[in-house]
This record gives C-alpha cells, structure tokens and sequence, in this order.
C-alpha cells in the first residue's frame, strides 16, 4: 500500500483561513462578551489557539480558553479494543455557565466527535450557546450535526482519501494535506 | 490516530505480573481522572451499561467506597456483596459464588478475600474481569498504585527515592504491592518493623531491612507507615500496643531528627498512637488524606484500562471454565 500526500493548504492559507474565522466568530456573536474558545484534544487545541491569539489581537481582549479530551465519551470504546490514552481536559478559568463556547476541532468529518464533546460540555455546565468551529469539513456525516464556521471544505472519497491538518508543535508545520491511499497493484 | 495505552490484560491481581510500562500508564492515566471528582457533575460515561460486583469477603468500608466512587463516575451499575450476608456464609464456594453472578451476565468484579491467591483463583475461572482489592497477605494492587501517585506527586517523581515501610510487612499485602512496585518504577525500597513482623527472606526481593525506626528515618525520603492489626499484640507478636508505639512508632520527635522532610503516608485506618502518633498523622508532612482521594483516581483508571478488554481472553477463560 503506498500513499500520496497533496498540499491542500499551506501555512499562509491556514493563517488566513483563520483570520476570517475569527472575523465571523465575532461578528456571528456580535462581540467578544462572555466569549471561551476550547479545543478538541489533540489538534483543535492549536487551531483553537491561533484563533484565540486572532480574536485577540483584532479586537484588543482577552479571552479565556480551555481544552476538551472526548476519550470518556467516546461511543466506539467496546469496539477499538486497547484504550486510549486519556489526555486532560481543562475548563476555561471563569467555567462555562452563560459563556459563549467556540468549540474548535481540526477536521470535521462523521460528527462523532462533535457529538461527544457537546455531551461532555453539558456535564459541565450549561453554556449560553455553543458555536462548532473547525479548520477543514470534509464531508461523510454519520450524524446530523453541522460546523457553525468552516475553514474550507475539502472534497475527499471516503476509503481512499482522508484529510490531515498538520501542526507546528506536533507534525513541524503548520498545513492541511490530502492523503491518498492506493492499493496494492495486483 | 489515537495512541494507545499498553493493555493490562484481563485482570489485575498484583502489581509483581506488571511491567514498569503497565505501572505507568495506569498512573498517568489517573492523572486526567483526578479533575472528574472536582467537576459539578462527577460523572462520565465511559463504562456505562457495565455491571461491576463487589464481592467483599472481608471487612472494609475505605476500599469498598472508594471503588464504589470509582465505578460510579465512570457510570458503571454496581452492586455490593458483603459475604457475610451473602450465601457464602451458608457455605457456597468462592467459584459457585462467580459462576451465579455470572449466570446474572456481570462484566467485572471487584474481590477482596482472606486468603492470598484467592483473586487469581477466580480470574482463572470467570471470564469477567478482576480486579484483586486485596487477598490475604499476598497483594492490594490499588493501594501500591495510589501510594506511587501520591509519592510522584509530592515528590515529583519515583525513581531514585528512598522509601522505607514501616511496621507489620509480614502480615501486610500493602507491603508486598508497594515493593513490587516502587521497585519497577526505580524507587530505593527498605522495610523497618520488629524481627517478628520482618519476613526473614524478604531481602530476596531486592529491598533493605533497618531494625531500628531511627535509622530508616535517617536514610529515607518517604515512610509508608503500615497499621498494627490489634489482634498481632493477641497472637504474641509484640509484647503491648504501648511497648510498639515507644519502639517503632513515628512520633514527631523521631521525624524532627530525619535531615530532610520525610513524606508519610498510611494506607489507613490508623490507629493513632500506636503506629503514628497524632501530631505526624496531621502534621504539615502527611499526605494520608490525598493517598484516600487518589485512592478513586487510581481505582477509575484500573477499571477504565480493563474495561478496554481483550475480549479473546475473556473468551479463553470462558472455555476453560466450561471445560
């Protein structure tokens, strides 16, 4: 099996990309009052942080933010076998009851981990509203759940294909590839 | 994709079967159950629809609660068995006992027995998980885990420390999981007791035995301060509770002489003025009170790591237990 990597985005089209999701973040809220931004653990935490260091800078404020780890709610731990490895979730400093939550995640893709990171929001407490924000929608819903504020859309053929948004901190740059999977030739 | 924590098997039995791997990733991965106990709502639900049974044999109300907190905050069903109200006491056997809880389709159960080896005696025999809360003198896996926790958190760290355990080793499942343990991870390891209640071979497991209190405080960095079972003084092992707590019990006087801040902990329930005295059991040094709430962060982990199954191990057991 080998693969094939293609450049969908690159550092500057990410950081744009970014820059007018802060901008529709805070015009779709009419402000920054009462405003958190969390990310999805792993990589929603740095999207949620270049979009937080956004929001920032253009409206000259500060925002509280905090993280979100969905292992415990996952709804595929029967069927994944070894378990993962629980990382920490962290509630902004002034919690969540009555806050605007951006809930920043990396790719959207089945909505299952959307799903799972609003019911642990809700164990915590009781936002006012919660907006999905994510870098790149790519498609293949299995549940009705739709991102409120879309980086960009990205067409992939599901089995084949699958989107990776890369980091500096972890992956050394900052991007979003397609990867193609082709089989074997026989 | 998702990294993985090393799986644990079916069961937990001791801490000696466990690699240093194993060891550490069931304490990292209490780290992030900590926070669950803080939340408003102390729950998540990663093993609801499970069925957990604590089957306890023994008297215990600390271990049991805190299992029971674990289990409910990972939205596990539980039910407790408190075998002297339980057919046991109509002379049912332990395996009998298994197999009709599992004929009620249970997922995991929680044992704590009398005789060592009785936790690996049914997990040979029962396909649902099990999770050893302490058997005879043999092991109490949790409480080595939480103790590890409670060190690495105050002391940043585990390996090169000098922990020394003191009091009843030979009688003590407490004893033998810490040593196992704290050994894997890298710790120094002494025991300290009177010669009746220091097994005599026990340096054969790779630890240092001091016959005086004075010279395990003067070489350690963490005391693990074991409870004297009244009924030892009954069976002869020590002349009087009074005669112990001048010999060997930690008083503040005796940690004031130590050249650094020692650690203490006591996996409890204390018995004040004997084994410690007041003034160390509060004093600004214990962390007893952390080891209890560490004690549910541990106890989600082990049972959120086993949870994750191996099913075609579970499947085995079942075959053999059929056979």
């Amino acid at each position: 099996m080998s693969t094939e990597r293609i450049p969908v985005m690159d550092d500057t089209a990410v950081r744009r990309a970014v820059a007018r999701m802060a901008r529709e973040i805070v015009e779709k809220v009419g402000g920054t009052q009462d405003l958190a931004v969390m990310g999805i653990h792993r990589r929603g935490i740095q999207i949620a942080h270049l979009l937080r260091s956004e929001i920032e800078s253009a409206e000259a404020v500060h925002i509280p933010s905090g993280s979100i780890d969905i292992s415990l709610y996952r709804d595929d731990l029967e069927a994944i076998g070894p378990r993962p490895i629980v990382g920490g979730s962290e509630l902004p400093p002034s919690g969540i009851d009555g806050k605007t939550i951006v809930l920043v995640d990396d790719v959207q893709h089945t909505g299952r981990t959307a799903r799972a990171a609003l019911n642990e929001l809700m164990d915590w407490g009781r936002p006012d509203r919660i907006l999905l924000c994510v870098l790149v929608d790519r498609g293949g819903r299995e549940l009705p759940i739709q991102p409120d504020i879309v980086g960009r859309n990205v067409e992939v053929l599901e089995n084949h294909q699958s989107v990776e948004v890369l980091v500096p901190e972890l992956d050394g740059r900052l991007g979003v590839d397609l990867v193609i999977t082709y089989p074997e030739a026989s | 994709m998702n990294q993985t924590a090393p799986a644990l098997g079916k069961d937990l039995i001791g801490l000696e079967p466990l690699s240093r791997e194993q060891i550490l990733a069931i304490l990292d991965t209490a780290e992030p159950f900590k926070e669950i106990s803080e939340r408003r709502i102390k729950k998540v639900p990663v093993l609801r629809g499970k069925t957990i049974v604590n089957l306890f044999f023994e008297a215990s109300t600390r271990t049991r609660v805190s299992f029971e907190f674990a289990e409910n905050r990972l939205s596990a069903d539980t039910v407790n068995i408190a075998a002297a109200q339980s057919s046991v006491s109509k002379g049912e056997t332990l395996v009998d006992t298994a197999r009709n809880l599992e004929a009620m389709r249970i997922d995991m159960v929680v044992m704590r027995h009398g005789s060592s080896g009785a936790a690996r005696f049914l997990a040979e025999r029962i396909p649902s998980n099990v999770v050893n809360a302490g058997d005879g003198s043999h092991e109490h896996p949790t409480q080595g885990l939480l103790d590890m926790l409670t060190i690495r958190d105050h002391m940043g760290r585990i390996e090169g420390l000098k922990v020394c355990i003191v009091g009843d080793v030979l009688h003590s499942r407490v004893a033998r999981s810490n040593i196992f343990g704290l050994l894997k991870l890298g710790a120094q390891v002494a025991v300290c007791g009177p010669p009746t209640l220091v097994p005599r071979n026990v340096c054969s497991l790779g630890v240092e035995v001091f016959t005086r209190v004075e010279d395990a405080i003067q070489w350690a960095d963490v005391l693990n301060i074991l409870r004297l079972q009244l009924e030892r003084m009954e069976a002869g092992y020590v002349p009087s509770l009074r005669e112990y707590n001048r010999i060997w019990g930690i008083s503040r006087a005796r940690l004031e002489k130590a050249p650094g801040d020692i650690l203490v902990l006591h996996p409890g329930p204390m018995n004040r003025g004997v084994e410690i005295d007041s003034d160390v059991a509060d004093g600004p040094q214990s962390v007893i009170l952390n080891q209890v709430t560490n004690g549910v962060a541990v106890r989600m982990a082990v049972l959120y790591l086993l949870a994750g199954g191996q099913p075609e191990r579970a499947e085995a057991a079942k075959q053999g237990g059929e056979a």
